[in-house]
């Protein structure tokens, strides 16, 4: 709809979204209704352990054990979190759009991202978790969000970079888990990662035309791509070897893919863009093992994730303050939408009441 | 139409291309401000609302400085100027929109008291423009008959949270009333029959500013009045605007909205 007019072989995935994985879980085959009338799985737990094995999915009204639900609500509001937390680094740049179009799709992105967290949350409460409880969480800093959206956006070529990178790793952690075994996060995901695969293309759209641009304009690509490499890569989580809640969530079906494998197909599927777009990546370790096919690249640096996870990264407390804040000043409002929807329940029971009498 | 009216089958393309400008500006400048809303906003609904009415007033903008673009390339003899060039390179006095979409966006209430405001003249001038079936200028039509549907959401937008919050709580309802008080004293300038729309409206091309003012206070009274809140009665009036004399915060959105296609001049984006 929006962008998406350049000519970089479009045929080309450009992102995970769109290599097939987002179709392959919309043809899910749902047997559910097989599987719950056979008799002999009539123990609640039998017949969830019987769906998980047969890849159905959990529904909301059907028995979970508590920690699948725990797991679920932990990573849906995380992710909820995400989205909302993430239109503050790209809302920066709503006023200062160098274009009327790229303004037009800067809005209609973060317009989207405020969309995406009401499905996951929507998704959240079909597991008995209200907006307001989990809101509540993440401005006291018992939820988290994504520690990518810790970092700042300096200059338009960073509106870009967040597209390419964080988009683009963000998809690749999404597209599995439209196959979640939880129905409705796998169906919010299809269409998160749809709309998200639009946000990474028009990123890449960004750079590429800072990239054919002029020397000052290529130096803020270069930049861009500098300071978010790093990050985006940290966004897959921990090495698998220190993932502590990976194996569990495997076992449940919330997982398909360890952290380091996503990982791993995140850069082998973006070099090659990099190159494309005349950027080099900030790792002189990076080099492509012709034998197994994949990028090597260097060592993250953990300690950098650690930090900025708990709390001290360069915008932490600006993001929380501005969300707190956000929240607060709209108190009054909210509390008037439910006193005046009060008064015409009140008003319309009133009238009925007339109208019998 | 008056016998004067009737001897002018032609408009100066002058007059069409300000014309045009200010509509433009309008909707460009109050997009800016409702960008503004976008994770500040009372609740998430809303962070999409104020987006979506934005992203609808920025497409009427770039539309109509397209076309004042065009237009006025038809008696400098330069190339068009693009809707980047006439959004990013004119200066304060060359921008033609209303005080009213200049006001910071204060709180919550002053920005619905301003779209209540906005959508409704809005909806009044484009449902006009796009009637004038035998106008003579298809395009600006064209322009207004996309425009009039969105904004038919926008002003129902509006008016549901005028009675919400004017019909909520007390605090709601003072903040509402406190609301229209700051927004009136911009009311007037809307409905400026300014030179050019006079021309423009005499050949019947768009209606007279001031003919619209009759529907949109109807509107209005009946919305506030229904929201237990009174319409002001202000003792100020803005003006100005049309011509280029704005308010001081004008200056301060132009150079955040135009500082990097400025700073980096014949680039492109």
């Amino acid at each position: 709809m929006y962008g998406n007019d350049f000519s970089t072989e479009p045929s080309e995935p450009l992102n995970a979204a769109e290599t097939g994985g987002v179709e392959q879980a919309m043809a899910h085959e749902d047997r559910r209704a097989q599987l719950l009338s056979e008799a002999e799985v009539a123990d609640r737990q039998e017949q969830f352990d019987a769906l998980i094995a047969a890849d159905q999915r959990i529904e909301p009204r059907d028995w979970m054990p508590e920690a699948y639900r725990k797991t679920l609500v932990r990573q849906i509001a995380q992710h909820a979190h995400s989205e909302i937390i993430g239109m503050q680094p790209e809302g920066n740049w709503i006023t200062r759009a160098p274009s009327l179009r790229r303004k037009a799709i800067l809005i209609a992105k973060v317009q989207d991202e405020a969309g995406h967290g009401l499905y996951l949350y929507s998704a959240a409460e079909t597991l008995g978790a209200g907006r307001d409880e989990l809101l509540d969480a993440l401005h006291s800093g018992k939820q988290k969000y994504s520690t990518i959206f810790n970092y700042p956006t300096l200059t338009w070529a960073d509106v870009g970079a967040i597209g390419w990178l964080v988009d683009g790793a963000a998809i690749m952690n999404q597209v599995p888990l439209c196959r979640c075994s939880y129905g409705p996060y796998a169906r919010a995901m299809i269409r998160v990662c749809k709309e998200e695969s639009f946000h990474q293309r028009q990123g890449f759209e960004i750079l590429w035309a800072l990239s054919r641009g002029t020397s000052e304009q290529k130096a803020m690509a270069q930049d861009a791509a500098n300071r978010w490499w790093w990050p985006a890569l940290m966004m897959f989580g921990p090495p698998d070897a220190e993932s502590s809640h990976s194996e569990q969530s495997m076992a449940w079906g919330i997982k398909r893919f360890s952290n380091d494998e996503l990982r791993q197909r995140f850069v082998d599927m973006t070099v090659p863009q990099a190159q494309k777009l005349g950027l080099t990546l900030p790792d002189p370790d990076l080099r492509y093992d012709e034998e197994s096919a994949h990028w090597r690249f260097g060592e993250i640096d953990w300690s950098e994730f650690k930090r900025v996870l708990s709390g001290d990264g360069p915008c932490n407390a600006q993001r929380i303050a501005h969300r707190r804040k956000a929240h607060e000043d709209g108190a009054w409002v909210r509390e008037a939408a439910s006193a005046y929807a009060a008064k015409q329940a009140k008003r319309t029971a009133q009238a009925r009441e007339e109208a019998v009498a | 139409m008056s016998p004067e009216a009737a001897v002018t089958t032609q408009v100066r393309p002058q007059a069409l291309a300000r014309y045009c400008l200010a509509l433009g500006d309008d909707a460009l400048i109050l997009t800016q401000r409702l960008g503004e809303w976008m994770s500040r906003a009372p609740q998430i609904e809303e962070d999409m609302a104020l987006g979506n009415i934005a992203l609808d007033l920025l497409g009427q903008a770039r539309a109509l400085l397209t076309y004042a673009g065009e237009v006025e390339a038809t008696y400098t003899g330069e190339p068009a100027r693009s809707e980047d060039d006439l959004a990013f390179f004119r200066d304060e006095r060359e921008f033609r929109c209303v005080h009213l979409v200049e006001q910071p966006r204060g709180d919550f209430a002053f920005s619905i008291a301003r779209q209540l405001v906005f959508s409704t003249y809005q909806y009044a001038l484009y449902s006009r423009l796009s009637r004038l079936a035998t106008s003579p200028d298809p395009t600006l039509a064209g322009i207004a008959a996309k425009a009039v549907k969105e904004v038919d959401y926008h002003r129902d937008h509006a008016e549901q949270w005028t009675l919400r919050l004017g019909d909520g709580t007390q605090e709601s309802h003072r903040r509402m009333q406190a609301g229209l008080d700051e927004v009136w004293p911009y009311v007037d300038e809307l409905f400026t029959d300014t030179e050019d729309a006079a021309e423009l409206a005499s050949a019947g091309v768009v209606p007279l500013p001031s003919s619209l003012r009759e529907e949109c206070e109807r509107r209005w009274t009946a919305v506030i009045e229904q929201a237990t809140l009174q319409v002001p009665e202000p003792t100020r009036r803005s003006r100005g605007g049309r011509e280029g004399i704005h308010s001081e915060h004008l200056g301060y959105v132009l150079a955040e909205m135009q500082h990097i296609p400025r700073s980096y001049p014949g680039s492109t984006w």
